[in-house]
């Protein structure tokens, strides 16, 4: 399960909407084995597509440089899809090379740059399988020091 | 010469689970041969047809290789490795 809090969801909402027809793209930081979705990341889709999205290259290693010197791992890799639904596609699946992190799909297709509710679903892909899990959203995170 | 090469987590089964090994090799090319010695499968998740892979990024002292010459960037010793597969899909 992910358990996510409002503001982060918000956050991601915002982005697939704004980006719209485009995907959006970017991930949600968070401790080491954690599995806390912390410190939200926007990053631009280089691809600039309908249809693909990738990290630029640069970006990627500044991202990957930060997170470690933080002790940090992606929690969460999240993207759009804008036409189609939020289940991952066969080269989400390909290409998803981070078995700890919830992948986040979010789809804009019903309402694209408005407002209005949009699909939001997370997955574990895991060599080539992908098993949906349930999301929770709660107002804050539980405090660090309490959580098991 | 000791090159150290940053694993990335998917790649970790080839690494024992290690995050960093070191190798050698005055190329990027003769790097990974090297790699493929210790860390038998690594080089086919890392080389397709003669190439580096589309959605594989390897860096070179925080450089993408792409811009300094591919499987022919060259290095020396104290260089820093870091491969990272590329966050993409459709």
């Amino acid at each position: 399960m992910l358990t996510i809090d409002r503001a982060t969801y918000d956050a991601i909402v915002a982005h697939a909407k704004r980006d719209h027809p485009d995907e959006a793209c970017g991930i949600v930081a968070g401790p080491e084995g954690s599995d806390r979705p912390e410190r939200f990341v926007e990053m631009v889709n280089a691809a600039g597509s309908p249809t693909f999205y990738e990290f630029d290259s640069t970006d990627l290693f500044q991202l990957y440089k930060e997170m470690d010197q933080n002790d940090e791992e992606p929690v969460v890799v999240y993207h759009s899809h804008t036409a189609t639904e939020a289940y991952p596609s066969r080269t989400d699946i390909g290409l998803a090379s981070e078995p700890g992190a919830h992948y986040v799909l979010v789809s804009t297709r019903e309402h694209g740059n408005n407002d209005g509710p949009v699909e939001f679903r997370s997955y574990r892909i895991v060599d080539g399988e992908v098993t949906e899990e349930d999301v929770t959203v709660v107002d804050d995170l539980e405090p660090r020091n309490e959580s098991s | 010469m000791a090159i150290e090469v940053r694993i990335p987590t998917i790649l970790r089964t080839y690494t024992d689970g290690e995050k960093a090994v070191n190798g050698e090799g005055a190329s990027l090319t003769a790097l990974i041969d090297d790699l493929e010695v210790n860390h038998p499968g690594i080089k086919d998740r890392l080389i397709e047809n003669g190439d580096l892979r589309r959605f594989v990024n390897v860096y070179i002292n925080d450089e993408d290789v792409r811009f300094i010459g591919g499987l022919e960037a060259e290095l020396k010793d104290g260089d820093q490795v870091v491969v990272l597969p590329a966050v993409a899909g459709g």
